[in-house]
């Protein structure tokens, strides 16, 4: 692989004019080439061996798409009946950036690299996202700016790749009294590619943030996608995530409270059918006092499908104060069907409130029975029930316009 | 040492050392040491040839590092495999016949073995250093059929049972420390209770390191026959010292068709001074294996020694319908670290487990609760239920759980749980009001959390725990 990533490399950025970030690439891909695909031998792989995934489901990859390729934007693609502002990606390239329901000088789009922010990171991931990146963004709302639309951000890929990694990312910065919601939806055309997706989000005080990720679009991508989120005073973030269509998806949150009073919610739904591996591993970290976190991750799993949930708070000596809750629950429907979680609290003051449970099973009989008892078949009572274990966390979206909309995409009925 | 002196020296109660001249192996760990402690122990061959066969995979095996508490590096060059009490070779019929100097250990200690042996119906087989000393109540117990010495004299007297079933459960293949055990172990107890038996009497074993730089490598075999039951003691007191002392024991529980094991351990090693200094490696692994159908097998701990203390006493549920527990209790204080917890692994049909885990940190402990429950797809129907709480006692401390949780089964259920929280205000405020001093008022409610694990240690020993508990913890509030 060394020396295939090296050539598609220096292909990719033969033309590229910044010598500032030529020399954080080359860093960077470096230590991808050190470190490669992470394994089962690191604790936050140990549950998805991501090597091995891409060795049996895609083999070799390629690191090369051609840059000058202009991809048309399909309509059919966009959402109808949503006013939204967007952004959208075709293989891994933005391809159109419309804020056309902001005020023009309240969101700043600069298209530039701060390395200064840049995380220093042992995630080999974000060191190949960082190399391959094509273009950085840095999007900021102004102080005191509340968008008036929620910004849909399109993940497309096109049926003419394959075998290929296809790296984003994307740089927000809420500034004080501001608020943002994002939508991610993926919408696959391709198979079989790797794609790879970094946010890294400064979220300054009094701001809120709000992230529905969708994945619903059925599909045979690798996918992996992490967010970063720094929260001052008093901020709020919401993360919401629908895990569903990929072959594999692995989303990681990873959230610093650095100020006194901010918040983070972290909601995710996992609805996985034939042999579909996804996980979500949450990083919480509570590092003033007065600080909150809550998740509720549920998930079904039917046919051979493998869900994972590590969730880990951490509480330092100063957060004092802390409330911190953590839920897993799943139910299982196949025989072949598998859960694997590691709740996780590592807790270093005293004066605080955290728990965490998590459960596993099969559909509980006894609401079957109720249900049939009533008049209902078997097929319909289980919908039911797995609609309303599912609605439980829907409906903790704080957003009504967003929670109809994921409604809708699963096809919930109230 | 007269009592006056023992009074000064408060902080650690058992803190003493008796001066018993020792027969040692050579210092180091070497194919050399290994056929010394065989041939003084008049091993037959196929041990021998078993422990090299363990050596030889040690020395290819890494030390793990995963864990949460880190150590300094043990020097295994520099240890001495093997200590015994001078006077063992001719092994005395009474106790009298002890010398002085052990039996007055003993009385410190508070195990009389003539006055114990009446009042409490308990067979002692105490363990100084790596030998046994004395074992009573055997006549009641061969009546019954039951087997309970030391793993020496079983290895001598009933070379078939050990042969068939030692390293079973942990075999020679496990991980560093087990292996470790698994080339040099010197004694530990065999016990075997005969198909039907209802064990008359609370087996009982007091472990005591004395020797300077001795690692201490019991290895414990207790296999319960078919449609059997036997509850074993395991309790544990150190002498005060400054160096590190390893001590990695294995422990191998069998159960057969129908038969339940109960293993209970109160662990009091010397845990260090307040500075963190000395103190017990307890590096210690336990495993029960049910067997048979129907069996049952719990553990009950209540830790409250050792520098370090990282063990997951685990059940490998083999058998249909049979039964996993494990109740746990760690406190720890001062520069003390815990990481423990089990590992409940459902193989069979409609198997079931229970954990329930209580840790306490106080001073600037780390403790970490580290489980694992694993569900194979042929379980059909099993159930766990785990329970986790943490209590914080000071800013300084850290508590931790990281349960593992993998179920591959969809007629399974596991529901876990985790708290963790300090004692409100409100509790210490309302036991303070009614006349209890803080110290008094934390002790109780310390009781209260720890309760329901405490409920499962047969009644001396609950009693015993329950001091333990709150010694451990003084001076930890205010």
């Amino acid at each position: 692989m060394e020396t295939k990533i090296k050539t598609d490399f220096d292909k990719t950025f033969k033309n590229y004019s910044s010598n500032d970030e030529i020399g954080f690439k080359k860093n960077n891909l470096e230590n991808f080439i050190k470190n490669g695909f992470p394994g089962r031998k690191l604790e936050n792989w140990k549950f998805s061996d991501l090597n091995q995934i891409i060795n049996k489901n895609i083999g070799e990859l390629n690191f090369y798409i051609d840059p000058s390729k202009e991809n048309l934007i399909e309509n059919a693609l966009i959402v109808k009946n949503f006013d939204h502002n967007k952004i959208i990606f075709i293989n891994g390239k933005v391809e159109e950036i419309d804020f056309s329901f902001e005020d023009k000088d309240k969101v700043i789009i600069l298209k530039e690299l701060d390395i200064s922010t840049k995380i220093e990171s042992k995630n080999s991931l974000l060191n190949l996202n960082n190399a391959f990146c094509r273009n950085f963004y840095k999007i900021t709302i102004s102080k005191n700016y509340n968008m008036n639309k929620p910004l849909i951000i399109y993940h497309v890929s096109t049926n003419n790749i394959s075998s290929t990694t296809l790296n984003s990312q994307l740089n927000f910065i809420l500034e004080e009294n501001s608020s943002l919601k994002i939508v991610d939806i993926y919408e696959e055309k391709s198979e079989k590619n790797f794609i790879n997706t970094f946010y890294n989000f400064t979220v300054k005080e009094n701001a809120i943030l709000k992230n529905f990720k969708i994945d619903k679009s059925q599909n045979s991508n690798i996918k992996y996608s992490y967010n970063n989120i720094d929260q001052s005073k008093n901020s709020v973030s919401e993360t919401f995530i629908l895990s569903n269509g990929s072959k594999f998806l692995k989303n990681e949150i990873n959230c610093n409270l650095n100020g006194q009073y901010s918040s983070a919610f972290i909601n995710g739904v996992f609805s996985l059918n034939s042999d579909k591996h996804h996980e979500i591993r949450t990083s919480v970290n509570h590092l003033v006092e007065n600080t909150k976190s809550y998740q509720l991750i549920k998930s079904v799993l039917d046919d051979k499908s493998r869900s994972v949930y590590q969730g880990k708070i951490y509480v330092s000596p100063d957060a004092q104060k802390t409330d911190g809750y953590q839920l897993s629950k799943c139910i299982l429907l196949d025989k072949n069907t598998e859960f694997n979680a590691k709740p996780e609290l590592e807790i270093y003051a005293d004066d605080v409130k955290c728990s965490h449970g998590s459960a596993s099973g099969s559909l509980n009989e006894n609401s079957i029975f109720y249900l049939r008892s009533r008049g209902l078949n078997y097929e319909q009572a289980k919908k039911l029930l797995i609609s309303g274990f599912f609605l439980d966390v829907i409906e903790k979206i704080t957003d009504e316009e967003i929670k109809n909309f994921v409604k809708k995409t699963m096809e919930l009925n109230q | 040492m007269d009592e006056k002196n023992l009074d000064i020296i408060k902080d650690y109660k058992y803190g003493f050392s008796t001066d018993i001249e020792n027969i040692k192996a050579p210092k180091g760990l070497s194919e050399e040491v290994i056929k010394f402690i065989s041939n003084i122990k008049k091993e037959p061959q196929w041990l021998l040839d078993w422990r090299l066969k363990a050596y030889k995979r040690l020395k290819v095996l890494e030390e793990p590092n995963w864990q949460k508490p880190k150590y300094p590096k043990i020097n295994y060059q520099d240890l001495y495999y093997y200590s015994a009490p001078k006077n063992f070779s001719e092994k005395p019929k009474k106790l009298e016949d002890l010398d002085p100097k052990l039996l007055e250990t003993y009385k410190k200690l508070g195990i009389p073995l003539d006055e114990q042996k009446r009042l409490n119906g308990i067979a002692v087989d105490a363990v100084f250093d790596s030998v046994s000393v004395a074992t009573t109540f055997k006549d009641t117990l061969t009546k019954h059929g039951i087997i309970f010495c030391s793993i020496s004299e079983a290895v001598q007297k009933h070379p078939d049972l050990v042969k068939k079933y030692l390293g079973t459960v942990i075999p020679i293949t496990d991980h560093y420390f087990a292996t470790l055990n698994s080339a040099v172990f010197t004694d530990g107890s065999f016990v075997y209770i005969p198909e039907g038996v209802r064990c008359p009497m609370e087996l009982s074993t007091y472990f005591r390191i004395n020797a300077s730089d001795t690692g201490q490598f019991e290895r414990t075999l207790i296999i319960a026959d078919k449609g059997s039951y036997v509850s074993y003691l395991e309790g544990c007191t150190a002498p005060m010292r400054d160096e590190n002392q390893l001590h990695a024991a294995n422990v191998e529980l069998i159960a057969l068709d129908d038969a339940e094991i109960k293993y209970s351990t109160v662990q009091n090693w010397y845990p260090g001074d307040k500075d963190g200094k000395g103190g017990i490696y307890n590096f210690v692994t336990k495993r029960g294996l049910c067997k048979g159908n129907n069996s049952k097998i719990s553990w009950t701990q209540v830790e409250t020694g050792s520098a370090i203390t990282w063990k997951y006493p685990s059940c490998i549920l083999k058998g249909d319908n049979s039964i996993g527990e494990f109740y746990s209790i760690a406190i720890t204080n001062n520069h003390q670290k815990a990481d423990t917890g089990t590992k409940m692994i459902h193989l069979g049909k409609n198997t079931k487990s229970k954990i329930i885990s209580k840790g306490i940190s106080a001073g600037l402990s780390d403790m970490t609760y580290r489980g694992l429950v694993d569900i194979s797809p042929n379980a059909e129907n099993s159930n766990n239920y785990t329970q986790c709480d943490s209590l914080l006692m000071g800013n300084k401390c850290g508590a931790h759980t990281i349960p593992y949780i993998k179920n591959k089964n969809s007629n399974s259920n596991i529901a876990h749980e985790a708290t963790t929280s300090k004692i409100s205000e409100d509790q210490l405020h309302y036991c303070q009001q009614r006349g209890l001093n803080q110290e008094e008022a934390v002790g109780l409610i310390v009781n209260g959390f720890c309760k329901e694990v405490l409920q499962q240690l047969p009644m001396e020993f609950a009693v015993e725990a329950q001091k333990l508990v709150g010694i451990s913890l003084e001076g930890s509030v205010g």
